[in-house]
């Protein structure tokens, strides 16, 4: 894989089929999908986009700066509420997306300042379970908030939220679009995928560049980035809220998709899952994380659908919960990975800056 | 050395205390603008305390330091960075996971502006800046003499190299004062004499160095003032040859009395 990857940067011209290849998969994915496999899988195809979002947003924070994240849930229930108070019955707010999404990601960003500031010096452990407070805090908030007044509607959550429209055309009902009927999980998925698209190509370029590199300085020495000149305080900072924003983005996308947010989506849980993503992918490498997202949607639908028949099929029954196994099965490939790949499924190779990325 | 030489630090009575312990008792120093200044002392004499002090890593308990003629702001390492201090540190720091050319980009962090929107958008302005970071860290690893390695992972380069590397990714900060600790800590004589040749070269390019270290012989070889600090104390401060002599500098090294009859 790795030397597929590296002759493809050496020669453009492989490397702008190979893309091409990818595009056109991308762009027929969901009608081979649905076609083959129905329309709970096109739903899991659309969350495997926002957990990609998710996953990348967070590994910015992880896997570039080095600071262990157990909340990062919370920026994502910021964005879904934000879109779900601002576009529903709940207050009779219908504003515009293309509204409410950037202002998901910067009102998210500014959740993340406000998570950074006061961790800035901790690290490890102690950032893990400050951060995982402060998750469980902004869950607790949206399930108590709705007395004396009533913000959140408590633990009922909003329901009703506007689905997402474009251009006046909303992506809930069938598109005809020059005599194609596009489905409204297409329609959803083009637009996610766009969006992750975005939010990948902004991972790549912070990547390589100044910003990026200081994050990486940060999470490899700390004190030396301080005397290379490094204001670490402000990079830290930055890291949060670039990482948040990503989350608020994806947030807002979740409530207009499912119509419905409450504070059980939230979860610690949740977090723990994305941060496996970034950890099984391969932290700090953004293919790796994009893997991770995948798999990590997939597999344990995948379980969910297949377990209970396979147990029929062999023993005549179900012996085990589908549900206790997949838990089960996710553990043991947790602990797998961990001890045969440390660094993660696709971990960024050094053989890759052996080569010379110069990303010309 | 003439008399008319600048002064570019000066420390006046700069104290440092950790609990009831006075790592620092008013040390007052000068360090003249492109000369190599020596800072030695026996092992926990305070001579990385005071590195800490001047790079903003701990904030002095009293005193002033001077440096180009304005006052130092107390702790903070990215504004002393800024200032023109770029330091190495005594057990190697350099960022393992990353490449040498890329340990030596981060150095010049400082002196570069581009921030979120232009990494993004990739504009002309920044394009043109990582393009100058890119080059002048090439020409760092290739001054300092490790051009070859540039692509190869910071903790896979032999120790000496690393030395070097941090030597490189300090001077990226744009230096006035490059303070070095201990750089040729575990070398070899063929290393030393090579960092000796180095550090005189860098001195030779305009920057003023200040040397902690505990090779006697390479001190006085290359230093062009000495400081001796004992007990939190600066004992001497003189051209190597009077140091050398100074009853109170051979009593802090070898002990009270026994030289007389050593």
């Amino acid at each position: 894989m790795q030397r597929l990857l590296a002759s493809l940067r050496r020669d453009r011209r492989a490397a702008m089929i190979a893309s091409l290849v990818l595009g056109v998969v991308l762009a027929v994915l969901p009608f081979v999908v649905g076609g083959a496999l129905g329309n709970s899988w096109l739903r899991v195809l659309d969350f495997a986009l926002l957990y990609i979002m998710l996953a990348l947003g967070l590994n910015i924070v992880v896997g570039f700066a080095g600071l262990l994240d157990l909340g990062y849930i919370a920026f994502y229930a910021v964005g879904a509420y934000l879109y779900a108070l601002l576009a529903s019955p709940h207050f009779g707010l219908h504003l515009p997306v293309w509204l409410i999404i950037p202002a998901g990601a910067v009102l998210a960003g500014i959740f993340g300042v406000l998570l950074g500031a006061p961790t800035l010096r901790l690290r490890g452990d102690y950032l893990a379970i400050v951060t995982l407070g402060f998750g469980e805090i902004i869950r607790i908030f949206l399930n108590n908030l709705n007395a004396p007044v009533n913000i959140t509607n408590g633990p009922q959550g909003i329901s009703g939220i506007d689905p997402i429209r474009m251009g006046g055309i909303s992506l809930a009902r069938p598109i005809d679009f020059l005599g194609i009927t596009v489905p409204s999980l297409h329609a959803y998925y083009y637009l996610f995928l766009a969006l992750a698209l975005l939010i990948v190509f902004v991972s790549i370029r912070l990547e390589d560049s100044r910003i990026g590199r200081a994050w990486v300085a940060i999470r490899e020495d700390e004190i030396a980035a301080k005397a290379c000149g490094i204001n670490t305080r402000n990079i830290k900072l930055l890291a949060f809220a670039m990482g948040a924003s990503f989350g608020g983005v994806a947030g807002g996308l979740f409530a207009g998709f499912q119509a419905f947010v409450s504070p059980e989506s939230f979860s610690l849980m949740e977090s723990v899952m994305v941060l496996c993503m970034v950890v099984l992918g391969g932290m700090g490498h953004i293919p790796g994380v994009i893997l991770g997202g995948i798999l990590l949607t997939v597999l344990p639908e995948f379980f969910r659908h297949s377990a209970g028949p396979l147990q029929v099929t062999l023993f005549g029954k179900v012996l085990l919960d589908p549900e206790a196994l997949r838990m089960l099965l996710f553990g043991l490939a947790l602990i797998a990975v961990m001890l045969y790949r440390p660094a993660g499924l696709w971990p960024s190779g050094t053989r890759r800056r052996e080569l010379g990325s110069d990303a010309a | 050395m003439t008399v008319a030489d600048s002064v570019l630090l000066e420390a006046r009575n700069v104290d440092k205390r950790f609990g009831g312990v006075r790592a620092l008792q008013a040390v007052s120093l000068t360090i003249r603008t492109g000369e190599i200044y020596g800072l030695i002392g026996p092992n926990g004499a305070g001579k990385t305390t005071f590195f800490n002090v001047l790079t903003g890593l701990y904030a002095p308990d009293g005193g002033t330091l001077l440096f180009a003629g304005a006052a130092l702001a107390a702790s903070s390492p990215h504004t002393a960075a800024a200032r023109g201090i770029a330091r190495t540190f005594q057990n190697i720091r350099l960022f393992a996971n990353m490449t040498a050319l890329e340990n030596v980009m981060v150095g010049c962090h400082v002196r570069t502006r581009a921030g979120v929107l232009g990494a993004v958008l990739r504009d002309r302005r920044t394009r043109g800046e990582e393009e100058a970071i890119r080059r002048r860290a090439e020409e760092l690893l290739h001054y300092v003499g490790i051009a070859d390695r540039a692509h190869d992972l910071a903790r896979y380069l032999p120790y000496g190299d690393q030395r070097r590397l941090e030597i490189a990714r300090a001077l990226a900060t744009g230096p006035r004062l490059l303070a070095l600790d201990e750089p040729a800590a575990g070398m070899n004589g063929t290393e030393r004499e090579a960092l000796r040749v180095l550090i005189e070269g860098i001195r030779k390019d305009g920057t003023t160095v200040l040397l902690i270290e505990h090779d006697v012989k390479l001190v006085m070889g290359l230093c062009d003032r000495v400081a001796v600090l004992d007990h939190g104390a600066r004992i001497c401060e003189d051209v190597p040859a009077v140091v050398q002599k100074d009853a109170r500098v051979i009593e802090a090294y070898l002990g009270p009395g026994e030289n007389v009859h050593a």
